[in-house]
């Protein structure tokens, strides 16, 4: 378990001082799949270092397992850190080694001998779907592959806590869902605690059980994803959950029944979905906005429907949330 | 001073020089210039690394003091011209080699010169290290010497190699020089025949030896830092 508890960083400059977090508290569950989701700028990525203390906290703590890990000394931090491993948007992958030597690399720094750590960098490449590429340079790669190579590089160490910055914002929307399956792959069979950093909604929705939502560095709300993002309180969690305007929308459309529906990969383009939910059920939705695209066979997004019932609003969902790759909640109006 | 390089009887006699001396005379230039990169390599490149990592918000920052005094000696040593050193220096060329004159003397100034540009060579090869890469390996719990021997150093090899091979270039330029004040090899023909005894033939070839040396050191050079390159695809 991973307690955050009250922390704040204070970065000083020549000029002003940034205040990146402001009395941050969390508490993360073993075993969990744990989002932080926020703007730009929101503090996201300091809050993420502080966890393993890359960046030392101006005030409060970070608890791991009963350790104050801000308490360490230089020695036992790096120890701490073969337990806390991290992956990044830009992969960060030595360029001048092969991905077998990638994922060598922090046995090497643990000591472990060279056989035993080729040997266990085998085993990882194979998990992660990149056997016989052992020998391939980072430059050879796509970035869905370099990605995979940090992901082996990261549990090689055999680590509790699995930190992700970012570490989908810089591949396409199919890449991201083949990474983020293999992350939640890790987390059920290994038993690997989660935190994902992110500032897209889709990547919370499809693996996260819990959500942080962070505002200018302070947790503006926190519980499970669907709680969250089927109510959100905040005007910083409305923001996210109803890009452009949608939040507005709900509030001046009395007599209305609202649902979101995220269409997280979903095969949608070949049968027109509102279209068929209106002919086979009867449902008739109004399409207040809708901000999708389609890869291939495959759609992104979400749509903000509403309906002239409540009971069709729920019937939609249920309908809608019938089809692979397309989550539906109703919207409740605060 | 044209129309005597094609004189018959003057190219005759450039010939017998060159075949007499020319053998010799480039191998001293090589073994100088070898010798001094090697000794300025030995200095130099630790400086580098202390010059990146010792900074503040560096990998293992050092004391401010410290890092103001190498970065003062380097930039002095750097802005004193090689003629003007290399006679500054001629008691220490004596104490560590016996004498101030000849191919062997001429090391102690080159080394002395050179070391601090192969210094700020090698500091701008890592820099070229991303901060993220140093980030990631900060994150997967590398000490400082770790870093510095398993990221930063490898991580710049190849830049490390071009920036060497200017190195070499630029030595042997100065290895030439110093055929002007007790220095041997090709820079000693060149001044010796051409400037004080007027045989250009002579200095011209010695010219064009020294132009051949920098293009094949340069091309070497270019050809390993390249094929030692892996983030290049296409190879
Ligand atoms: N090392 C630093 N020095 C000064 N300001 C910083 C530093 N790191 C981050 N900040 C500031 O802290 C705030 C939060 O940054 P960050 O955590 O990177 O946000 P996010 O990852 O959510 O985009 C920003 O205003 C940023 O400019
Ligand atoms: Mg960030």
């Amino acid at each position: 378990m991973i307690e955050i508890n009250n922390l704040s960083k204070t970065f000083k400059t020549a000029d002003d001082t940034i205040e990146a977090l402001k009395n941050v508290s969390l508490s993360i569950e073993d075993g969990d799949i744990f989002g932080i989701i926020g703007m730009s700028g929101a503090g996201k990525s300091t809050l993420v270092r502080c966890i393993n203390m890359l960046e030392r906290p101006s005030e409060g703590s970070v608890i791991m397992d009963g350790v104050d890990l801000g308490k360490l000394s230089d020695k036992e931090l790096r120890a701490a850190r073969r337990e806390i491993t991290m992956i990044f948007q830009g992969f960060n992958l030595l360029m001048q080694r092969n991905c077998l030597k990638n994922v060598c690399f922090p046995l090497e720094l643990a000591g472990m001998s060279k056989p035993a750590a080729r040997a266990r960098a085998l085993e990882l490449l194979d998990t992660v779907g990149l056997k016989g590429k052992e020998n391939a340079y980072p430059a050879q790669l796509s970035g869905g592959q370099q990605q995979r190579v940090a992901i082996a590089r990261a549990l090689a160490t055999s680590p509790k806590v699995l930190l992700c910055d970012e570490a989908t914002s810089a591949l396409d929307p199919t890449t991201t869902n083949s990474i983020l399956e293999l992350i939640r792959d890790i987390n059920e069979k290994l038993g690997i605690t989660v935190i994902i950093i992110t500032h897209q909604m889709s990547v919370v929705e499809s693996i996260c059980r819990h959500v942080a939502i962070l505002d200018s560095g302070e947790v503006a709300e926190v519980g499970e994803v669907g709680e969250v993002f089927s109510h959100p309180k905040t005007p910083a969690a409305k923001k996210l959950v109803f890009p452009e305007g949608g939040s507005e929308a709900i509030a001046a459309c009395e007599g209305q029944y609202f649902i979101r529906v995220v269409f997280n990969g979903a095969e949608t383009t070949g049968k027109p979905l509102i279209a068929s939910m209106a002919q086979q059920e009867g449902l008739v939705a109004n399409i207040f906005y809708a901000s999708t695209r389609s890869i291939g066979e495959k759609v992104y997004g979400s749509m903000l429907l509403s309906f002239e019932s409540r009971d069709a609003a729920q019937k939609a969902c249920v309908f809608l949330k019938d089809n692979d790759g397309v989550l539906a909640e109703e919207v409740n109006r605060q | 001073m044209i129309s005597g390089l094609f004189d018959p009887e003057k190219l005759a006699e450039a010939w017998e020089i060159i075949k007499s001396q020319f053998l010799l005379a480039t191998w001293e230039t090589l073994y100088v210039t070898l010798l001094a990169t090697f000794f300025a390599c030995v200095i130099g490149l630790p400086l580098g690394v202390l010059l990146v990592v010792g900074e503040k918000g560096g990998v293992l920052p050092l004391p401010k003091w410290i890092m103001q005094v190498l970065n003062v000696i380097i930039n002095l040593l750097r802005s004193v011209p090689f003629l003007i050193l290399m006679i500054l220096v001629i008691p220490l060329t004596r104490a560590i080699i016996g004498t101030s004159i000849g191919t062997t003397a001429s090391i102690v100034p080159l080394v002395i010169s050179a070391f601090p540009f192969i210094a700020r060579l090698a500091e701008s090869s890592l820099r070229e290290v991303s901060p993220n890469t140093i980030e990631m390996a900060q994150s997967m719990g590398a000490s400082p010497f770790q870093i510095i021997t398993k990221v930063l150093i490898p991580e710049s090899v190849p830049s490390l190699i071009s920036n060497l091979t200017i190195a070499v270039t630029t030595i042997l330029g100065y290895t030439a020089m110093s055929g002007i004040i007790g220095g041997g090899g090709l820079g000693k023909i060149a001044i010796n025949y051409g400037y004080y005894r007027y045989k250009y033939a002579v200095m011209f070839f010695a010219v064009v030896l020294l132009i051949v040396l920098v293009q094949i050191f340069q091309s070497l050079g270019t050809k390993i830092a390249v094929k030692s390159d892996k983030r290049l695809k296409n190879k």
